[in-house]
């Protein structure tokens, strides 16, 4: 099984995951920018394929981070998701993007029972989630995901960029202080949930914020 | 590539309306818009971040109904065409990144375009009688909306088009908007002032012309900083202070002569200046766009000013007026038939994009 992974929720980053090749991995490829994912995404997936020569018709099914990440990037990826579901006739499904991190925690030697996964919500806030992992599990989501302060999130350690940027508050891990979820985790995941028999999201976005628009009051009369 | 009859699908996503369209040359196969209008209702104005969430949902529904509308599929169609500005920052960006996915999906070549000059793409569609209407030299076009408000001269649609002049703060629609808050009439306000103005008295209260003194106008020889440029906010201040005279004497608001006044303000100033800017740069005719060409009055005092001035006035039908993927589409094709190269997959929206930008380079 062939699946083209997406994720914008930090990051632009796209990956070509199968069960059939060591290790999973048929291509990848991420940025550093968490700013520029209309520009970047489409030249980085198509090139992607074409250097694993890799067209529409040979892809079974589509995974996309639906975060939660910061709107606008956040949609970028899930526009082009479904528009190349639409357009290939393969299916497209959702994965929470904070799973990416986790995933990469588990199959690393910092890997510990209890953590939480942070990335970093701007307007002085985070995007976080609570993982569980056991020996030879995926990490089993407990709580959330949910954006809140640092200063509020359980006493943890803590993986990932948003760890990484409020180190003083949270117990962040210093080998994943710049982790951004990974389309290329988010793929492997999906494959091995699939394989395991669960199911996965649909493609909505979690943006746990509202719109921030404010429903005027009564105008004030002059009396 | 067919060059000479292409079938173009046209993408857009600047403001509230998810629009996709089918173009083959100059003929308008479907034009299929999903507007995220009536969640904005609440809010008085369109909320950028509710409209960007809208697009995602509603874009791959309206391009798959368009499809079918249209009687093609995608592998029919030569070229993709998407709104890349000015517009909504989040907005556009939802339209750029699946009309790029859609390219690298099915291996089209992609155009990026100018929204405003799209607006004017319209006008070269076929018309009743079948036939795909001369393009005048020397055309102007007047675009009027809730996002802008513009009068532009275009010297060649597909490469030379200039700003003679533009609102310096809200667009009119926008004005129509805050006006109608004030007074109570609900969202959109357009329609609802333009009603509630046909029972008022125009020359009731008189409100001011923006950017109409001598130090902005200058003379045709010597133009001042704003000869052919709009400002609204002053006239919705006016309004404001208007009402609260009223109420603060304890007298009722006549709403209906409020509306009338502030309308007879703003397409005063809006068909002057667009008649003068005509004038002194010898547009012969000139096309109206944008969602205020709805608006009764506009189109009325613009005819009759026009008609004085030896101008002739172009309105498109009205569903093709406001924000569309035909206009899209149609400017596209006009692009492919003209030989203009594709703008590749790897540019930015730009919510500022000049009008000189007609569609980006590769
Ligand atoms: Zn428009």
């Amino acid at each position: 099984m062939l699946i083209l992974a997406i994720d914008t929720s930090a990051v632009a980053s796209a990956a070509l995951v199968s069960d059939d090749v060591l290790e999973g991995v048929v291509a990848s490829f991420s940025t550093e920018d968490t700013r520029s994912h209309a520009e970047v995404l489409a030249p980085g997936i198509d090139n992607m394929l074409a250097a694993a020569g890799v067209t529409g018709s040979g892809i079974d099914a589509l995974v996309v981070g639906v975060g939660p990440g910061p709107f606008t990037g956040l949609r970028s990826g899930i526009a082009t998701a479904r528009t190349l579901s639409f357009v290939w006739g393969k299916p497209l499904h959702g994965l929470m993007s904070l799973d990416a991190v986790a995933l990469e925690v588990a199959e690393s030697t910092a890997a510990v029972p209890e953590f939480l996964v942070v990335t970093d919500a701007r307007r002085k806030e985070v995007y976080w989630a609570r993982y569980t992992l056991a020996e030879g599990q995926l990490p089993q989501l407990e709580d959330g995901p949910h954006v809140g302060f640092a200063a509020d999130l359980p006493d943890l350690p803590a993986f990932g960029a948003g760890a990484g940027l409020y180190e003083d508050t949270l117990k962040a891990v210093p080998d994943f202080a710049l982790e951004q979820p990974d389309a290329l985790y988010l793929g492997q995941f999906a494959l091995a949930r699939l394989a395991a028999g669960n199911g996965l999201l649909d493609s909505t976005p979690l943006y746990l914020r509202e719109s921030d628009a404010q429903v005027p009051g009564p105008r004030k009369r002059a009396l | 590539m067919n060059r000479t009859q292409p079938l173009v699908l046209g993408i857009e996503s600047s403001c509230d309306e998810t629009g996709v369209g089918l173009v083959r040359g100059t003929t308008l196969l479907t034009n299929t818009v999903s507007s995220s209008m009536d969640e904005h209702v609440r809010f008085g104005g369109v909320i950028p971040e509710i409209a960007s969430r809208a697009h995602l949902d509603a874009f791959v529904p309206t391009l798959e109904q368009a499809l079918s509308q249209a009687g093609v599929t995608l592998d029919d169609v030569d070229a993709i065409a998407v709104t890349s500005g000015p517009g909504l920052a989040g907005a556009l960006m939802v339209g750029v990144c699946a009309a790029k996915a859609l390219a690298v999906a099915t291996g089209k070549p992609l155009y990026a375009i100018n929204h405003l000059v799209a607006h004017v793409g319209v006008g070269l569609l076929d018309g009743k009688d079948g036939n795909a209407p001369e393009l005048p030299g020397n055309l102007g076009a007047l675009l009027v909306s809730g996002g802008h408000t513009e009068i532009l001269k275009i010297n060649s649609i597909t490469d030379d088009v200039v700003l003679l002049g533009s609102t310096i703060d809200d667009a009119a629609g926008e004005a129509y908007d805050k006006v109608a808050r004030i007074l109570g009439l609900g969202y959109p306000g357009g329609p609802a002032i333009d009603k509630m103005a046909r029972t008022g008295n125009p020359k009731a209260i008189r409100f001011p012309r923006g950017l109409s003194q001598p130090k902005y106008m200058g003379t045709a020889e010597e133009p001042g900083p704003h000869r052919y440029d709009w400002s609204f906010s002053g006239l919705k201040t006016a309004v404001a202070r208007c009402v609260e005279q009223f109420e603060a004497r304890g007298q009722e608001v006549p709403v209906a002569d409020i509306a009338a006044a502030f309308q007879e303000a703003v397409v005063d100033v809006i068909s002057s200046k667009a008649v003068l800017a005509c004038r002194e740069q010898g547009i012969k005719d000139v096309l109206l766009g944008g969602g205020v060409a709805a608006n009764s009055r506009l189109r009325e005092l613009t005819r009759q000013r026009c008609s004085s001035a030896g101008i002739t006035l172009h309105v498109p039908p009205l569903d093709l007026c406001t924000d569309n993927g035909a206009m899209v589409a149609a400017l596209g094709a006009q692009l492919v038939m003209a030989g203009i190269e594709p703008s590749g997959i790897s540019f930015a929206p730009d919510s500022s994009l000049p009008v000189t930008s007609v569609s980006l380079p590769a």
